[in-house]
């Protein structure tokens, strides 16, 4: 019997997710929680690398490499609540936050947050919110990708030349994207569900 | 002042809250005929055949050890058992009506206050249920206020949050619970994470504004004594059922019987000498200049009001901290074979003390790092430079001797809060250290639990450990404690 | 940690009377104008008039504001310098011209921060936009949590410590130990808004029933003033753009 008493009253595929495409609280909370927690990470890496995108950005547009992290609350949420909305709600919470918190880069930046949201969104899109591993998580991460370095190369480097910067800078942007969103982002949501914290979505935590 | 909520302070707006909000809502009977629960991931039925009745404004205590299903029967009751995970049998009834359905006349107060408080100001979080009931905003805060007083909270509403004690915060959480004239008030555990001073605050907040019978009231608490004054009925749940208990039933105490064995007085290995520490950027001191030894075969119980830095001086004896004044120095035995920092263990390497230091926080999942117990239990000895061998050895024998290997490859978040516990300790003793510090070991834990712990330190305190423990907890001080040292607060006399 | 991180009682200045939605209007407003030129008159202009509302939002002190805008200054040189340098028409009014510009799309989220707190912004945006409201204080319950889990940082960086496992010198080590520490934030903060959500629930926040607001929101002629001025502001400075001839719309030309 002891290993029937063992079970984690989680299964290994994270979140039940119910059918309906009804958001209930816990679904607005938790990810509204993944907005303030990349929120904070989004803070703290502006300040760690935001001055050094310059120096960098002089020497190549490898600064696109930077970019995933800003795509993670998007992907992870998608893949954590499965419901549709969720990857913008996260996304846009979480560049508020960041601005909240303190990283002066403006309302800009919530419109940043929408529009990598909506980029997540339609790698959900694509697969109908039916499929939640591996082809999703990538899927969703190029698309997030394209539309961060779309916006940034029309808003910030219009003047630059498209196969000098514009081009090459997408590529890493989506490559970082797809390493941090889609691979690390589909890796953090298994660990969690492993932990348990994702099982029982509906009720908290049961202590027997 | 009575504490009463009055009647009219549940008069209604002309809409749908009306029929959840009436006025004079009568208290809620709660009927359960053979209810039997069980949870989808597991074989066993977590209850089983459960007779109960509270009859309207009955003060109800279900008690009884972990495991027994207590909050299960809680969540049923409260309607929060996801039905797509649970399997349900028999009848169970509130106010008539199923669980789920009448929610809107269930009021919860759960253990950790800060999963249960919504908004950073007091006012606006005891107004929370009452918007979502959709009532006016003109009769929300005369409400509010109500019941602010009525639970004794001594703030305005302005208050942050997160200004609060435990106890504090606990009351404004009853407060937005009360201010919904709920018909059945459901408690789990609501002093379980709060010393002393602040488990009365909200006892007494439930006493007095439970007393004129308005609302049912079920508590849910393995610690069954605190509560007795205040009940009228006590069940006890066990594996077999519900039991009820008679007029003057009182619980066993928890140490009786215990026979602990003798420890040799042994060297002092760490010694405090005006040790303090104040945070950086604060002027006052978080701990004021303390002086304590602690020696090898020896227990010293640290106790004290909140706010006088119990947890501070536990974090400078584990050598998590520096102390900003006077200092913290670990006998030449202890120290012997440190790689760098001398005597002082807050410049050691990790790896040096972990295994000569063993600390167990408050709360066990902030030390959980690995996937396994397995993992968890050899890390400790791999960390400190045993071969994987005698690591691996080394943690199967503390599982056997926990009682938890059947639990070796589970995840330690999935387990119970009573496991957890033993794991954090298990963990702390895998690198056999001479210097155990705990915070709080006995938080929560159900009768068996006390005892397996408070056996298993007198063990490590008579195989030659030195045990520090910062503790709110009575009994334990009775039971272990040889030496015991007061904080004072900072600037008073001792 | 820093005070913005403290999510305290809404800050008393002179802007704080100046609805949320009206601020965020102008905000809006600003944003439109300056997306849409890349000349160097038009955000000279409009960063001008925001600071001119900089002692209104009580960021008077020169320690104080710097200390809130270093990141967002080396970035505006930054991306001045680059586009000077890179660009394939190299001029230093264009680059100093996007460089403003960049300030002059921050400072009002600058000045919005620290004369709104979370709550107010949140009644306003319910009352005002209808933004569903089981998403606004579903996310305002959420941002409660974050100064809990700042403080928690440090408390399992310690514990880590006590397992034996610490970053040292080695940045590999440190990534890691970072990682590590930001899972198991993470995880408590998902069961803590778990339990939340039920909590939540319990006082009846999935119950259907539409919302009331205890605090309220009000919008008062000075707001419709604010929004006006800004408009106003934006038409002078793009009036002066193209007067001087130095207007260069984002779609056209290159």
């Amino acid at each position: 019997m002891a290993d029937s008493a063992v079970r984690p009253s989680s299964h290994d595929v994270p979140g039940p997710a119910p059918a309906g495409a009804r958001w209930r609280t816990v679904d607005i909370v938790v990810t509204a929680v993944l907005g303030v927690a990349f929120g904070v990470v989004f803070w703290a890496w502006n300040l760690a690398f935001g001055p050094l995108s310059a120096p960098l950005a002089f020497l190549a547009p490898l600064v696109g490499i930077l970019n995933g992290v800003y795509l993670m609350p998007a992907v992870v949420a998608g893949l954590l609540v499965r419901k549709p909305g969720a990857a913008v709600f996260a996304s846009t919470l979480a560049a508020a936050l960041s601005l909240l918190f303190g990283s002066p880069y403006g309302g800009i930046i919530i419109v940043y947050g929408l529009v990598q949201g909506v980029g997540g969104e339609l790698g959900f899109l694509l697969t109908r919110y039916r499929s939640f591993g591996w082809g999703t998580a990538v899927l969703a991460g190029v698309t997030a990708g394209l539309s961060t370095s779309i916006m940034d190369n029309s808003l910030y480097y219009s003047d630059l030349s498209f196969f000098g910067f514009k081009l090459p800078y997408t590529v890493f942007t989506v490559i970082s994207s797809v390493l941090l969103a889609g691979v690390v982002g589909l890796l953090l949501v298994r660990a969690m569900a492993r932990t348990g914290a994702l099982g029982s979505f509906a009720a908290g935590r049961t202590r027997v | 002042m009575t504490g009463r909520v009055p009647a009219d302070s549940c008069a209604l707006p002309t809409d749908v809250a009306r029929a959840q909000l009436s006025r004079n809502l009568p208290p809620a009977r709660v009927v359960a005929r053979g209810l039997g629960v069980r949870h989808a991931s597991r074989h066993a039925w977590a209850l089983h055949g459960i007779d109960l009745v509270v009859e309207p404004g009955e003060r109800v205590l279900v008690t009884g050890g972990s495991g027994a299903g207590k909050s299960t029967l809680l969540a049923a009751l409260a309607g929060i058992l996801d039905p797509e995970g649970v399997e349900i049998t028999g009848e169970l009834t509130v106010g008539g009506r199923a669980p789920r359905q009448a929610r809107g006349i269930v009021g919860l107060l759960a253990q950790d206050p800060d999963s249960q408080l919504v908004m950073t100001r007091a006012g606006d979080d005891v107004a929370f249920g009452l918007e979502n009931a959709g009532v006016p905003a003109e009769e929300i805060w005369p409400r509010v206020d109500r019941a602010l007083a009525a639970v004794g909270f001594r703030y305005g509403r302005d208050r942050s949050t997160q200004a609060l004690s435990g106890g504090e915060k606990q009351r404004l959480v009853l407060a937005g619970v009360l201010v919904r004239c709920p018909g059945l008030l459901l408690l789990d555990e609501p002093t379980a994470q709060l010393d002393g001073p602040g488990a009365e605050l909200v006892r007494s907040a439930v006493a007095r504004t439970t007393a004129d019978r308005s609302t049912t009231v079920v508590v849910v608490d393995h610690d069954a004594g605190p509560w007795l004054p205040l009940v009228d009925r006590v069940v006890e749940l066990t594996p077999d059922g519900i039991t009820e208990r008679g007029a003057g039933w009182v619980p066993t105490p928890r140490a009786a019987g215990l026979r602990l064995p003798d420890a040799p007085d042994g060297p002092v290995l760490l010694a405090a000498e005006a040790a303090g520490f104040t945070y950086r950027g604060t002027a006052t001191a978080a701990l004021g200049p303390t002086d304590l030894t602690l020696r090898a075969g020896r227990a010293l119980a640290v106790t004290g009001p909140n706010g006088t830095g119990k947890s501070t001086l536990a974090l400078l004896l584990a050598g998590l901290r520096a102390p900003t004044s006077g200092r913290i120095e670990a006998a030449h035995e202890l120290a012997d074979g440190a790689r760098r920092g001398g005597r002082r263990p807050d410049r050691w390497r990790a790896a040096d003390l972990v295994g000569r230091i063993g600390t167990v926080f408050q709360n066990p999942e902030q030390q959980f790092l690995t996937g396994r117990l397995r993992d968890e239990l050899a890390l400790g000895p791999l960390r400190s430079g045993s071969h994987a061998a005698t690591a691996h050895a080394t943690a199967e024998e503390l599982l056997d001797r926990l009682g938890l290997t059947a639990y070796a490859d589970a995840n330690p978040y999935t387990l119970s809060g009573g496991q957890q516990r033993r794991l954090s300790v298990a963990t702390a003793l895998a690198t056999s250290p001479r210097v155990l510090v705990l915070d709080e070991p006995t938080f929560g834990q159900d009768a068996q639990t006390w005892r397996e712990l408070v056996t298993l330190l007198a063990e490590r305190r008579a195989a030659g450990c030195a045990v520090a423990v910062v503790t709110h907890d009575a009994d334990l001080v009775r039971a272990l404690a040889d030496e015991r040292l007061e904080l004072q607060p900072a600037g008073s006399a001792p | 940690m820093t005070a913005s991180l403290a999510l305290g009682p809404a800050p008393d200045v002179a802007l704080s009377r100046i609805n949320p939605v009206a601020q965020l209007t102008a905000l809006i407003v600003v944003t439109v104008v300056l997306l849409t030129s890349l000349d160097v008159v038009t955000p000279a202009v409009v960063v001008a008039a925001e600071l001119t509302l900089l002692p209104a939002a009580g960021l008077h002190r020169p320690g104080a504001l710097l200390r809130r805008t270093w990141p967002l200054l080396a970035g505006a040189v930054s991306v001045g310098v680059v586009n000077v340098a890179l660009s394939t028409h190299p001029s230093v009014v264009t680059g100093v011209g996007l460089g403003l510009r960049v300030v002059g799309l921050a400072l009002p989220g600058v000045l919005l921060v620290a004369s709104t707190d979370p709550v107010r912004l949140a009644d306003a945006l319910t009352l005002h936009w209808r933004v569903p409201t089981r998403f606004a204080y579903g996310a305002l319950a959420a941002l409660r949590l974050a100064p809990l889990l700042v403080a928690e940082f440090e408390t399992i960086r310690l514990a880590r410590r006590t397992r034996g496992v610490e970053a040292g010198r080695n940045p590999l080590a440190r990534v890691r130990l970072l990682g590590g520490i930001g899972f198991a934030l993470l995880v408590g903060a998902v069961r803590r808004g778990s339990r939340l959500a039920t909590a939540m629930d319990a006082r009846g926040f999935d119950s259907g029933i539409p919302r009331s607001n205890a605090r309220g929101s009000v919008l008062h002629a000075r707001d419709a003033w604010f929004v006006a001025g800004t408009v106003v502001v934006c038409v002078v400075a793009v009036a002066l753009s193209v007067a001087t001839g130095a207007w260069s719309p984002i779609f056209v030309g290159g």
